[in-house]
This record gives structure tokens, C-alpha cells and sequence, in this order.
């Protein structure tokens, strides 16, 4: 049993016996119960499961957002449970790439130039994230979009564009809540698509929390999960 | 760095123009009182600041200059006596009335100098010269008060206390910090215009000698006449100003209008800054949940502040012209120098920025875990 919760040195994010209580000190049920997960690199993990189920505390808690009440949490290799409150940014900028539900696109910057402040934020210089942005809106299929403001896009380009500041500078983890859920079916296949594509093709590691059915044939691995318990795997 | 915090700024224009309207509001207000202070300030203390003379020689314990209870002429003798004075002048400044041909009636303040010294003389002359004082009756205004005093032109009849005065001149924005405009004449006519005996003036101006140390002749003034005080001009004019800008009031209520406008700027421009920022929460939070250092999200607020900053007090200082203009053509006396331009530059981004730290306070306690619900 030890031997089984033994932390994952290949995975991109390993978490081991991780249980979160909210309003700690007043007795109620935990949002997350002694959860194990490894996510891998060049895998593409669905979480799912019914509302409440804690899906959404565990990526807050693999995104370095929340902290765990107990249990571990190693992020490419590093122990971050313990880390100062301070330096978690730090490990967000690095190793994560968040996608949202509603694209959280900054509306008042192009896409380009929602994907280059994430880039320059990662320290990259402002020429290069100039190049670097408009390689990485093409890669996921809006490169004609670089110089429109999210109003004008639709859902799905908005999404994509979401996607392209996420993988930014090369993040080993791609954290997406709920990606498919303003959209229709078309357009989210085709975010499907390019996610799995970057778990595929660049090595990464990418969690999808959805409650979208029709989403499944994408996933590599299908996590359900239950009252803050990991019930199928 | 994407400009954020201009795009941010920029992109609703009513919330700009809001934020705008309040730094203006603030500014203006703090400059027009403040220009209003050092207007006043100026005027009460203009007759010696512009005198030219080095020290001046009052009744004892006169409180400011429009205040002096007459002496003898015969101090002005000793004065002319003493070593280290180049040149003196019986100089009369003094309340009296002036009443129109319609018998209307106005409160002025004589002041009675020697046209043909070097100084003591009234200064800005846009109409006529001080040699034309010397004609009988003649009295020199300023063209601020032509329509108050019912003067229309050179040549115009008035009569003062019952003597004939004839408007020979006139002088441009010598204001008054009274209400009563300053009528220039001769020492003479001065004396009839306010009803001094022959003998009396209320004030002795000094020219002191090339290289004559100031301090040193005051001193030896004071000396000769123990019945008089002897003021350098600067110090007498600091005496009077600081008597009507704070012995009466005048002056603190303007300073504390004008504090109240930093105020009401703060508050103002406090609320709309945090308003702006309270807009843009979300994207905050996602800056924080994508891993954006504190440092880079209190830039973005401080610079949207420093932006507002830097507009609104453009804006507020072309108003602040156009109060000012306007006041120069009414009795308003606001004088708006450069010096009070740049510390108000520097006190708007520091009201800008002093409103952004509400803000950032606010962004602070901003849980990045937001971006995940709805």
C-alpha cells in the first residue's frame, strides 16, 4: 500500500492523500477525501463526475491555487505543499497553463496580445513573444485572428485563443475547467482536438474537468470522481 | 508589456470621462483657491512690492499698511538726515471716498507719492504717465475698476472727501485686496483727498545709498525715530499680508476651500479609480490564477491612475486658464505662477495614485481561485 502511494517521479503532477476541508475547524464534509492522481506527460486526463464531486477543488489544488488541508502535492518533480504562500505565482508562471470556462480572455488586448502577456509575464522578451504568440494562435488555428479584439471572435476561437496563452512558454501542465461548455458541439470538438493534439504532439500534460459526454472519445485516461473520492480511474 | 493599463483605461470611454470630470473637478478647485490665495496675497501687499524703496518708516505699532495713523513731516527731515539715505518721500496710503457725478459714492485708497522720485510710483501705467499727476487734481486708476468707480475715460471730473480729482491715467491690474480701488496722486493732493493737516504724512519711503547695508540703516532709523517703526519693504509687506490673509480670516478660508478640494478630489477620484478597478476584477484574478506577480497587477492599477493623472490635470489646467482669464477681466484676482503648476502636477499623481492604493488593497485580497466559479 505504501508503495502504491509513493510519489510518481515521471508524472508532471503527482498528488498523494490530498483532502481539502473548507471552513476548517467547523465539522462538514470534505470537499476532497484522500485523493492519489498521477497525471503524465503526453496524456490528456478527463475528470468527471456530477457537481460537487470536488472536481474543481482538485485542479484548484493541482493549479497551486488552493492548498491542500492534508496530503502532497508535487509539481514537475517539486514538493509544493509546503512552499510559501509567496512563491506559489512563481510555480503557477512556470508549470501551468490555465483554460476557462469563460475564456477569461482580457477584452481590451488583442488575441496577440493576450497571449503575449502571458509570454513577457514568463520573462520573454517583447519581440519574441510578438513571434512566439503569432506561432502559437496559428498552432491552434487562429493565427488571421492575432489582431482582433475577444468581442469579435466566437466562442470557439475565444477558446482557442484561451488555449494558445495557455501553452505560453511551454508549461508542463494544462489545466482546463469546463472548456467546452459555452460552446457547441463543433466548436468544442475542435478545442478538444487542439488540446489533445498539445498533450500528443508537445509532451505535455493536460487535465480537462468537464461534465461533457461527448467529449469522451478524447480523453486518454478517464477520471470519475465522487463525493471528493476517485470512484473509477 | 501589453499596455493593459492604458487599453483598461481607454476602453470605456463614459468610466474616463467620469474619472476625468473628477480629477478636473479637484484640480481646478485646489488651483483657482490657491491661485485665488496668492492673488489676494499679492494684492494686499502690492503698493510696497512694487514701491521700489528700500525701507519704510510707519506710526508705531501700525499692523499693515492700510492701517498707518498719520505723523509729522518733520520725521521725514530726520530721515533724509540720516547717513546712508539716498533719497525720501513723503508717501500718504489711506481709505477715503470717491463719489461720482451721479452722487453715487465708492470707498478707494489714496495713495499719495512725489512723481518726479524714482520710485513709490504706480506701476503697469497702460494710459497717461506719473509726470501727469502733477497737473492740479489730477488722479491715476486702474482701468479693473472703470466701471465700478463710473470712469469712462481720461479727463473724467470725480470728487474725493469734497476736492475735486481728475482722471488723467490709468494703470492695468493693480488690484485691491478691499474692496476699495486704489486711486494714485500726488503727495498734495493726497493730503486734502484724506484730510491730513499740512504737516502729516503716514509713511516716509527710503532709498538707501549704493552698498549701504539695509539692516544697519533700519537699525539707525529706528534709533532716530523711537516714536516710529521702520520696516525693510519686504518685511513690511509680510507684516501686511500675513494681517489680512490670517488675522482676518481671508486667507484660511481660501487655504481650507482649497483643502477641501483635495479632499473632495480624493474622495471623487478614489471612488472612480476603485470603480474602474472593480470592473476589470475578473481579469485581475485570472492575472493572479496565471501566476502574475503582485508587482505586475499593482502596475497595471497604478499606471490606469498615473494615465488619469496626467490627462486630468491637462485638462484641468486649460481650465484652470479660462478661470484665470476670466478673472483677470472681473475683480477676482487669481494668480496662477508656474511654481504652483508644477506642485499641483505632482499633487494630482499623488492623489491619483493615493486613490489607486484603495484599489490595489481591494486586488490584494483577491482569491485567484474566483476564476473558477462561473
Amino acid at each position: 500500500m505504501a508503495g502504491d502511494r509513493a510519489m510518481s517521479a515521471d508524472a508532471a503532477i503527482s498528488v498523494r492523500g490530498v483532502t481539502k476541508t473548507y471552513a476548517e475547524g467547523v465539522s462538514g464534509t470534505p470537499a476532497l477525501n484522500g485523493i492519489d492522481l498521477d497525471v503524465q506527460r503526453g496524456e490528456l486526463t478527463l475528470l468527471m463526475g456530477p457537481s460537487g464531486s470536488g472536481k474543481t477543488t482538485l485542479l484548484s489544488i493541482m493549479g497551486c491555487i488552493l492548498r491542500p488541508s492534508e496530503g502532497f502535492v508535487t509539481v514537475a518533480g517539486r514538493d509544493v505543499t509546503k512552499l510559501d504562500e509567496r512563491k506559489m505565482p512563481a510555480v503557477r508562471l512556470k508549470h501551468i497553463g490555465f483554460v476557462f470556462q469563460g475564456f477569461n480572455l482580457f477584452p481590451t488586448l488583442t488575441a496577440g496580445e493576450n497571449v503575449e502577456l502571458s509570454l513577457e509575464l514568463k520573462g520573454a522578451k517583447k519581440a519574441h513573444a510578438k513571434g512566439e504568440a503569432r506561432r502559437l494562435l496559428e498552432l491552434v488555428g487562429v493565427g488571421e485572428k492575432y489582431d482582433e479584439l475577444p468581442r469579435n471572435l466566437s466562442g470557439g476561437q475565444k477558446q482557442r485563443v484561451a488555449v494558445a496563452r495557455a501553452v505560453a512558454g511551454s508549461p508542463d501542465v494544462i489545466l482546463a475547467d469546463e472548456p467546452t461548455a459555452a460552446l457547441d458541439l463543433h466548436s468544442g470538438r475542435s478545442v478538444m482536438e487542439v488540446l489533445k493534439e498539445l498533450a500528443r504532439e508537445q509532451q505535455r500534460a493536460v487535465v480537462v474537468v468537464t461534465h461533457d459526454n461527448r467529449i469522451l472519445e478524447y480523453g486518454d485516461r478517464i477520471v470519475r470522481m465522487e463525493d471528493g473520492l476517485i470512484a473509477e480511474s | 508589456m501589453p499596455p493593459l493599463a492604458r487599453r483598461n483605461l481607454f476602453h470605456d470611454k463614459i468610466r474616463l470621462l467620469v474619472t476625468l470630470n473628477g480629477i478636473v473637478f479637484a484640480v481646478v478647485l485646489i488651483v483657482v483657491e490657491l491661485g485665488l490665495f496668492t492673488g489676494f496675497t499679492t494684492a494686499t501687499s502690492g503698493v510696497m512690492d512694487h514701491s521700489q524703496a528700500d525701507l519704510w518708516v510707519a506710526a508705531r505699532s501700525t499692523p499693515y499698511v492700510d492701517q498707518a495713523v498719520e505723523f509729522n513731516e518733520r520725521k521725514f527731515y530726520q530721515v533724509l538726515a540720516t547717513p546712508g539715505v539716498a533719497d525720501a518721500q513723503k508717501y500718504i496710503v489711506r481709505w477715503t471716498n470717491w463719489k461720482q457725478p451721479d452722487g453715487k459714492t465708492e470707498s478707494v485708497e489714496v495713495v499719495g507719492l512725489d512723481p518726479d522720485k524714482s520710485f513709490g510710483l504706480p506701476w503697469n501705467v497702460v494710459e497717461g504717465d506719473a509726470q501727469q499727476l502733477k497737473q492740479p487734481h489730477a488722479v491715476m486708476v486702474d482701468e479693473i475698476y472703470k466701471k465700478k468707480l463710473g470712469v469712462h475715460g481720461v479727463g473724467e471730473w470725480f470728487e474725493i472727501r469734497g476736492h475735486r480729482a481728475k482722471v488723467v491715467g490709468f494703470t492695468r491690474g493693480i488690484r485691491a485686496f478691499t474692496t476699495a480701488p486704489y486711486v494714485f496722486t500726488t503727495f498734495k493732493n493726497a493730503q486734502e483727498f484724506v484730510q491730513f493737516d499740512e504737516n502729516q504724512t503716514n509713511f516716509v519711503l527710503v532709498k538707501a545709498a549704493a552698498g549701504v547695508d539695509l539692516n544697519g540703516l533700519k537699525a539707525e532709523l529706528q534709533r532716530r525715530l523711537p516714536d516710529n517703526d521702520v520696516y525693510l519693504t519686504a518685511e513690511f509687506a509680510a507684516k501686511t499680508k500675513h494681517y489680512w490673509m490670517f488675522t482676518t480670516g481671508a486667507g484660511i478660508s481660501v487655504l481650507m476651500a482649497a483643502g477641501l478640494g483635495l479632499v473632495v478630489g480624493i474622495v471623487v477620484v478614489t471612488q472612480t479609480i476603485y470603480a474602474t478597478t472593480m470592473d476589470h476584477i475578473r481579469e485581475f484574478g485570472t492575472l493572479k490564477a496565471m501566476g502574475a506577480p503582485n508587482s505586475y497587477v499593482y502596475r497595471v492599477i497604478i499606471t490606469q491612475a498615473t494615465i488619469a493623472a496626467v490627462l486630468g490635470y491637462a485638462i484641468a489646467l486649460a481650465v484652470s486658464l479660462f478661470v484665470t482669464l476670466g478673472g483677470a477681466k472681473s475683480g477676482a484676482p487669481i494668480q496662477v505662477g508656474w511654481e504652483l503648476l508644477v506642485v499641483m502636477f505632482f499633487v494630482t499623481v499623488a492623489m491619483c495614485v493615493l486613490a489607486a492604493v484603495v484599489s490595489i488593497k481591494k486586488v490584494m485580497g483577491l482569491d485567484p481561485a474566483m476564476v473558477f466559479r462561473g
